[in-house]
């Protein structure tokens, strides 16, 4: 089986070094979707829908299709000719810039016969409120899960707590909007599409426009965010693929900010209640639970209770609850922030109950050997002993709290491909159709090539983002790394193999005597038999080495643990929450550039704490309409809100590589509200943990 | 498509109002826009129409041609390729177009493209000198400030333009200077090593 060479023989694979495209991201060299300008470029612009619901009676487009500049006019995208939420596309317009493609659509008259709807979750489950679809009720069959025998398990219990919580859905808003560049040549299409995934969105477009696969190419070379939106091809897709043909002009198809918020994706929020038993001594024997959520009209709203804790007899009831809302996408380790938000605070409740510090409980009853390492490092570092040992310790009206939860995450690599050619003049390029989300993917492309034949990363050329380049799957759940960076190991050991042979033949010396490193081929025995770089890839005479990888067992695992810990200040006169420090303990397996690892940490750190405080998509029951679509309204944490982050990266590197861009985010809103409750000595049971809400806390 | 004046029910930039004290156009554009009639009750003129006009982008002058409503972000991303700056709210809430006009940091997204009409424009694209970077853009790579990269060169001009007021700031004062910067990814950490490197590296000018 594969194996990664010992952490401290590394070049580069485990160290910090600034990721290849940098240089591009601070200069404005890097063209993202949004940025591609080709000749003759036409603007598109979709119309959305108004109403919740509303059956299209008719479109009268002709005065967009009058107005000059206008190329083409779309309205029959909408596959049911039912509308179900505000926000979804009802026609298309194609114009020679931007603003004329703005004007068009302001011409297009709509007849719409309006329905009734429930568009908040608190109105679907009503048992009289209009349905969403028509043949089925909006709370759906419920999914069941469990293990052990849930009877005997409380039975064992003798303490029980029995709680409620609640989270909000939140959206992605990826600061690069959803969107693409359709541009046809002949029968085949070009797409650039904002992407997480080109060779998936491949096969989505082929599919919807009933083309074979390889008539389409799809090409991300740079990409403003996605956070799981991005996974899948879109409506906007084939739409922009069907503007371009009408116009016969390639076309640019970018959502607006609203657009992007309503229809392309967000986090169910999710109602819980929720029940725990644990033995006197501290056992945790027994979880129960009654969720529901909304995926708007799409469906898998669940969430992973219980997340993270091993517990013997647990039993989970879930209902996917419709709502004329847009779909819920994957979101940043989906159904596990809600989830982690409701268990851990479940278990600082009985922690409570039983007495213990919850770090001891934790240690108690947690089962992974490796963040049992990381609870004891992360509350050293923090200071967790100097933890008040009661809530609502100081005087106030400020008061200050810590609280701590557990991240978890689960999926590892999976069968990707890659290609390296080693030119003759010693040029090295390795292509894999992946795709760098930000998170340096194409950094750690290259890395590998230089780890494993002794040369500068610089001199490596990495080339993703294309359906042209060998198969790689979608970047989600933290899937990249563990599945991109073993199938480059495979091609680049392949390629030092056949180099190897050439030097070999060449010096006149046993290939097992060779070894490559710091630029050259040199014999073990006599250091003075070698071939520097361009010397050895010369002898490839005219022709290239080009040789396939793939991804191979022993160089990447699956699941990771990690740790957090918060502090905070509440002020109890306004209600305001502050996050003044926050503790990262993360593992990955082996690092492949500390970094960036460290960066993604940051982010999906930030991330939660904005989930925990401000974020919170509003549709008003009352229209039908979401409020808050824009950054002016949908509140992310910002630079004034950023408070003290430490990352550790926790090394396992004999597990292999195994992705972070998830499990970091999964605890850390539920280490804020643990920390709001030690704070206040009262539960905040729902998020965001606006002023509001702290302050009906606490006149509780 | 009637001569209404601007909409008051919903944001229109299509035609542009001149009021007085908001003369920022140059009377040179003026005449090749069409005056619209009635005249607005107020007395107000409004233009529709399209201008040729010229635009000083990183040192060089650059013909665009403009509608009163064009922005000036809409200008240097559709008609002159210059992409550095971001198009993300287009409505001066995240920073991503942030550009620096006669030296102080605008909003492209808000900044109509004939108020930009022969003052100096500088994006991210004109930061670095003969190849060699500004050491802000420096930091940025090397403290890793950036992930997806797409806020970044908003940031960087924010940083820029605190830099070239005030060459020593705090890291209170960098986090003030990029309030108006919206990061998805959360790089803003990495922002203020970055801002607080780049001043040690070169005293806080350019490089």
């Amino acid at each position: 089986m594969a194996n990664w060479k010992p952490l401290e023989q590394m070049t580069y694979l485990g160290k910090r070094y600034p990721r290849l495209d940098g240089l591009a991201k601070v200069t404005g060299a890097a063209k993202y979707t949004y940025d591609v300008n080709l000749p003759g470029l036409l603007y598109g612009a979709l119309l959305s829908s108004p109403h919740p619901a509303a059956v299209i009676k008719n479109i009268d487009a002709s005065a967009a299709q009058a107005l000059p500049g206008v190329k083409a006019v779309l309205t029959d995208i909408h596959p049911t000719g039912t509308v179900r939420y505000v926000g979804e596309e009802v026609a298309a317009v194609a114009a020679v810039s931007p603003e004329i493609a703005r004007d068009a659509l302001e011409l297009i008259k709509v007849d719409y016969e309006v329905l009734k709807f429930a568009a908040d979750i608190d109105t679907a489950m009503q048992s009289e409120a209009p349905r969403v679809f028509f043949e089925q009720p909006n709370i759906r069959d419920p999914r069941k899960g469990g293990k052990g025998d849930i009877e005997a398990g409380f039975k064992q219990a003798a303490v029980v707590v029995e709680s409620d919580y609640r989270t909000q859905v939140q959206t992605h808003n990826s600061l690069e909007v959803h969107g693409c560049v359709a541009k046809w040549e002949g029968e085949n299409l070009i797409v650039w599409d904002s992407t997480q995934g080109v060779h998936p969105i491949r096969e989505g477009i082929a599919k919807f426009l009933n083309l074979p696969q390889s008539n389409v190419r799809v090409i991300c070379e740079y990409m403003g965010g996605g956070f799981g939106s991005k996974l899948q091809s879109s409506r906007y897709n084939g739409i922009a693929a069907r503007l371009a043909k009408a116009a016969n002009a390639p076309v640019k198809l970018m959502l607006t900010r609203p657009q992007d918020s309503m229809t392309a994706g967000n986090r169910p929020n999710l109602i819980a209640h929720v029940k725990l038993g644990a033995t006197r001594d501290g056992k945790v024997v027994a979880f129960q639970s009654k969720t529901y959520g909304t995926a708007g009209i799409g469906s898998n709203a669940g969430s992973a209770l219980p997340i993270a804790y091993d517990i013997p007899n647990t039993q989970t009831e879930h209902y996917d609850v419709y709502t004329n809302a847009g779909p819920a996408r994957a979101f940043r380790a989906p159904g596990c922030p809600q989830a982690s938000f409701v268990m851990e605070q479940v278990m600082d409740e009985m922690a409570e109950k039983l007495n213990m510090n919850p770090l001891d409980f934790r240690l108690l009853n947690d089962t992974n050997e490796t963040r049992k390492k990381e609870w004891k490092l992360g509350a050293e570092k923090f200071g967790w002993a100097k933890r008040a040992p009661k809530p609502n310790a100081d005087p106030g009206p400020f008061k200050r709290g810590m609280g701590l939860g557990a991240a978890i995450w689960w999926p590892g690599g999976r069968g990707t491909k890659s290609q390296l050619t080693i030119l003759p003049d010693g040029g090295i390029e390795i292509r894999c159709g992946t795709q760098d989300l930000g998170t340096a993917t194409r950094t750690i492309v290259a890395a590998v090539v230089a780890e494993e034949l002794g040369v500068p990363i610089e001199s490596v050329k990495a080339l993703i983002g294309d359906t042209n380049y060998p198969y790689s799957g979608g970047s989600g759940g933290s899937t990249t790394a563990p599945s991109v960076a073993p199938a480059i190991k495979n091609a680049t050991e392949k390629g030092k193999d056949k180099l190897l042979d050439l030097a070999a033949a060449h010096l006149g010396i046993a290939k097992t005597d060779l070894m490559i490193a710091n630029g050259k081929v040199s014999a073990q025995s006599n250091a003075a038999k070698s071939l520097n770089w361009k010397q050895l890839c010369a002898l490839l005479g005219t022709a290239p080495l080009e040789v396939q990888g793939e991804w191979v067992e022993g160089l990447s695992s699956a699941g990771v643990a990690g740790c957090q810990f918060a502090e905070v200040e509440v002020d109890t006169e306004t209600g305001l929450v502050k996050v003044l420090r926050v503790l990262a303990v993360q593992d990955c397996g082996l690092v492949l550039n500390r970094l960036t690892a460290e960066s993604q940490v940051n982010g999906a750190v930030i991330q939660g704490i904005s989930y925990a405080l401000l974020e919170d998509r509003l549709i008003d029951p009352v229209t039908g309409i979401p409020l808050n679509t824009t950054f002016e309204n949908y509140k992310v944490l910002g630079a004034l809100e950023m408070p003290k982050i430490d990352v550790i990266i926790y090394d396992e590197p004999a597990r292999g590589v195994i992705g972070i861009g998830e499990p970091p985010t999964v605890p850390t809103a539920a280490t804020i509200a643990n920390a709001v409750y030690h704070a206040i000595g009262k539960r905040v049971r729902e998020i965001p943990m606006t002023p509001d809400r702290v302050l009906a806390a606490l006149s509780t | 498509m009637s001569d209404e004046p601007i909409k008051s029910k919903k944001f229109s930039r299509r035609a542009f109002l001149k009021v007085s004290g908001g003369g920022a156009v140059g009377a040179a554009v003026l005449p090749s826009l069409v005056k619209t009639t009635p005249v607005r009750a107020d007395g107000a003129e409004v233009f529709k129409g399209a201008a040729t006009i010229q635009l000083k982008v990183n040192g060089k002058a650059r013909s665009v041609e403009v509608e009163p409503r064009t922005t000036l972000l809409s200008a240097l991303r559709h008609q002159l390729e210059v992409t550095g700056c971001k198009e993300v709210c287009d409505r001066g809430e995240c920073g991503a177009c942030t550009v620096l006009m006669n030296g102080k940091t605008v909003l492209a997204c808000m900044t109509l493209a004939l108020d930009a009409a022969g003052k100096e424009i500088t994006t991210v694209e004109g930061l670095a000198v003969d190849g060699k970077l500004d050491p802000v853009q420096q930091a940025f790579i090397d403290k890793d400030a950036l992930m997806c990269g797409f806020c970044t060169p908003g940031f960087v001009m924010s940083v820029r333009a605190l830099l070239n007021k005030n060459p020593h700031p705090t890291e209170a004062e960098v986090r003030q200077a990029v309030a108006g910067n919206t990061c998805r990814c959360g790089t803003y950490g990495r922002v203020f090593e970055a801002a607080l490197a780049a001043t040690k590296a070169t005293n806080g000018k350019r490089g």
